[in-house]
């Protein structure tokens, strides 16, 4: 199936969102559809599957202009969105949820089961994957729930498949299986548009790029004839220089240790220390206990045995309230569930791990916490209209600012974060290095969990690794490289 | 985006619209309502759904449910009753009944948070109980002859400045609400608890403790309820605030607070409270049905939750 889109414009209540964009899909590629945060790629889209309407432009499919009302209108011309929160009901069985809405019905109306697991065994099987259609959905893992989006859309004959960060969770595996499915499908035929942050992934998968910036067209190129960094010049439309700002590193003296930190049957034994002004990375595949640790070390973990030592002295973190009393701070991987209450102002989020501060004898004082918000959003260049802006009408990394000033102002020795980058676009990236930086500059010790190796390895002084529990080894900068990790996070040894 | 704000801001006001509209439209075809002492007598039958009110936005702003409160109030109001009957003075009983009911609260606030299970579970449970417990202490019969204590005529019926007492105290506590709610850092925790209680907890809110204040709280308000109720009619009843957890919900519901907890004014609150007190007074002056009523008040709650569905 051949799509073209040309001179798409769409604007959201006066707030222009694509101007003329637009891009050309072809039978049988995988075409990267790439941009910051904002930038419109889902957006469009959104108008190709009939989720919006656009404004003006046209978009022709199989040399026809077509203009789809709704998802299912799309759906049935087989052109099939996957969207990057599955849409996976997880009371129910991978059969049931494969065949929602368009179960097969016997003569009397009732559900034919047999005939749908048939369907179910045998578009299972056409993909390679092993699951049983009688299984639970939430008995699943992320990936081979994503698979079952995937066989889903091939149950409609899907044509064209859309599919937005679709290993935003999945392990290294679990992602190399994505990939192969992915490319057996362009064999058979199926264009597939892959919408991603992760340049990697890109230029192993992917034929063509599309690049859109605020929500115009910019470029077509064959992979072959492009790089990175062309590709980011391209996105932001200047040269963002080094991806990983320089650091002034004085690291000092151990500030920060862990000792057998054990929650059984989650992590064992867990012991390593951080130094002032230093930035730890801690790397593994998803699922190797990383962010369990983390919450454990910040008190929000029941059943955890072990010692943890700051500045020489053991403290008790029994819950999060007593490890931020005792100068830790936790940004945690999912801002939109752990971070931020999304529908509050950037002034109440902000707050609310400052509340003492601004605050006295339990009143709080409108100006200390006005004087406070502001330095946030000027410190850390958050772009909003003002304190009151709602945090849900930010993009992704200024949300994440607005956790980093959340804790920056509770002056913690020991900042964990988890995740710092995910689903932040390469610009506010670059400034959330530099903040990390700056913290340690003034030596505050850095944890910081990444599944993104580029990202570790540009950061960190120190890098730990971490595989089922078990802390596998501690690199420092000058013997790590994305073999080594790999080789501990997997099972190897060095 | 200017236009955008304007509909909010409106929206912000539904509540308050509808109850002007309410009373115009009733005032105009009564004479009757709109008199001064009508407008009394509604102000002060609307403070008993008020107080009650006012714990449950608090409660339902946690994200949590208050279905005890009814029988709070009534078990509350039977100890108060057996204690003043039993000799004890009217003014301690009555400070007595409220630590009760803030007690009672508290039950509540502990299968919440330390039981685990879920507000409409856990006060269905309590609701339950308490109604019990009222029926089996009072044997089923009306507890009356409390005497003519002064306090505890004057908390109902007396008067200041010829404004009826509980009127003064549905302001001063509809003030102290407000001031709590918005400007204290005990209001942040509030609302964050319902907004995303695992962000609030990871930055350091106690999130249990606050579950359990806001239901001790509405258990305090219950009680303060029916010690009004004690001090009007002259006995306590073992029926007594059966279903008021119903008018307080709607309340809240008229007054524009989510149901999903975290978003919501307590100002809201009560304007929904007047507005269904302007309700029950206007309907009854203009001599509609009771049963009537119900309708109508079903379907104002319906319009006014409506029209403030946002986005």
């Amino acid at each position: 199936m051949q799509i073209e889109m040309r001179g798409i414009d769409k604007s959201f209540g006066g707030n222009a969102v694509l101007k003329s964009a637009g891009f050309l899909l072809d039978h049988g590629e995988i075409h990267a559809l790439m941009g910051e945060n904002g930038a419109g790629k889902s957006t469009l889209m959104k108008i190709l599957t009939g989720v919006y309407t656009k404004d003006a432009g046209t978009v022709i499919v199989n040399g026809q202009e077509v203009c789809y009302k709704n998802p299912q209108e799309a759906e049935k011309a087989g052109i099939v969105f996957i969207h990057q929160e599955l849409n996976v009901l997880f009371d129910l069985t991978v059969e049931e949820n494969m065949f929602l809405g368009k179960e097969i019905r016997s003569r009397l109306g009732v559900c034919d089961k047999k005939a749908m697991r048939a369907e179910v065994s045998k578009v299972l099987d056409r993909l390679g994957v092993k699951i049983a259609p009688d299984q639970k959905m939430s008995e699943l893992s992320v990936g081979q729930q994503q698979m079952i989006e995937i066989a889903k859309a091939l149950m409609v004959d899907a044509q064209v498949l859309i599919m937005d960060e679709p290993t935003a969770a999945l392990t290294q595996s679990e992602t190399e299986v994505l990939f192969q499915v992915v490319k057996n499908l362009r064999k058979k035929g199926v264009s597939i548009v892959y919408i991603s942050h992760r340049m990697e992934e890109i230029f192993e998968l992917c034929d063509r790029i599309t690049i859109l910036r605020d929500g115009s067209y910019i470029d077509t190129k064959r992979i072959a004839d492009t790089d990175m960094n062309d590709v980011v010049k391209m996105m932001i439309g200047r040269e963002i220089g080094e991806r990983y700002p320089a650091r002034d590193c004085r690291i000092g003296k151990t500030i920060f240790q862990v000792k057998g930190l054990t929650c059984p049957g989650v992590f064992k034994d867990v012991s390593f220390e951080v130094h002032e002004g230093e930035v730890l990375g801690v790397a593994g595949l998803m699922g190797a206990g990383r962010t369990e640790i983390m919450q454990a070390i910040f008190g929000n973990m029941p059943h955890v045995t072990g010692t943890i030592l700051l500045d020489g002295k053991e403290i008790q973190n029994k819950d999060p309230r007593e490890a931020m009393k005792n100068g830790i701070g936790f940004i945690t991987e999912d801002r939109k569930v752990e971070g931020l209450m999304l529908e509050e102002s950037i002034r109440k989020n902000i707050a609310l791990a400052n509340l003492g501060r601004i605050s006295k004898n339990g009143v709080i004082q409108k100006k200390a916490e006005q004087d406070l918000v502001q330095e946030g959003i000027r410190e850390l260049h958050i772009k909003c209209f003002n304190q009151e802006h709602e945090c849900n009408n930010l993009s992704g990394g200024n949300q994440q600012k607005v956790v980093f000033a959340k804790w920056i102002y509770t002056e913690p020795k020991v900042l964990i974060l988890d995740e710092p980058t995910r689903g932040v676009d390469i610009g506010a990236k670059k400034e959330i290095y530099t903040i990390i930086n700056e913290l340690a500059a003034k030596g505050v010790a850095i944890i910081m969990v990444s599944s993104e190796l580029p990202e570790v390895l540009g950061m960190s002084d120190r890098i730990m690794v971490v595989r089922e529990g078990l802390v596998r080894g501690v690199l420092n900068k000058e013997e790590a490289n994305q073999e080594n990790i790999m080789i501990l996070a997997t099972g190897g040894s060095l | 985006m200017n236009n955008k704000k304007a509909v909010n801001r409106l929206q912000d006001f539904g509540a308050l619209i509808a109850l002007i509209l309410l009373v115009i439209v009733i005032g105009a075809v009564s004479p009757d309502f709109r008199t001064v002492s009508n407008f009394l007598s509604l102000l002060r039958q609307s403070s008993i759904n008020g107080f009650i009110a006012f714990g449950m936005t608090c409660v339902i702003l946690t994200g949590g449910i208050d279905l005890s409160v009814g029988s709070t109030l009534a078990l509350s109001t039977a100890l108060c009753a057996g204690l003043i009957k039993s000799g004890v003075p009217a003014g301690p009983a009555m400070l007595l009944a409220l630590l009760i009911g803030t007690a009672l609260g508290m039950v509540s606030g502990v299968l919440v948070t330390k039981g685990r299970l879920q507000p409409f579970i856990a006060t269905l449970v309590t609701m339950t109980v308490y109604r019990g417990l009222t029926m089996i202490y009072m044997d089923g019969k009306p507890i009356s002859g409390l005497g003519d204590s002064f306090v505890l005529k004057f908390v109902g019926k007396g008067k200041l400045f010829g404004i009826p007492v509980p009127v003064i105290l549905f302001i001063i506590i509809f003030a102290v609400f407000m001031f709590l709610l918005e400007k204290t850092v005990f209001g942040r925790r509030v609302y964050s608890t319902g907004s995303n209680w695992k962000a609030a907890k990871l930055a350091g809110v106690n999130i249990d403790r606050t579950k359990l204040a806001v239901y001790a709280i509405s258990g305090g308000m219950a009680a303060l309820s029916g010690l009004i109720l004690l001090s009007r009619l002259g006995s306590a009843q073992p029926n007594l605030g059966d279903g008021y957890e119903l008018d307080a919900i709607a309340a809240v519901a008229l007054g524009g607070t989510s149901m999903n907890g975290g978003r919501g004014r307590i100002w809201g609150t009560f304007v929904g409270v007047l507005i269904i007190a302007v309700l029950n007074n206007g309907l009854n002056i203009l001599g509609v049905s009771s049963y009537y009523q119900e309708v109508v008040k079903g379907i104002v709650i319906l319009i006014a939750v409506l029209s403030d569905r946002k986005r």
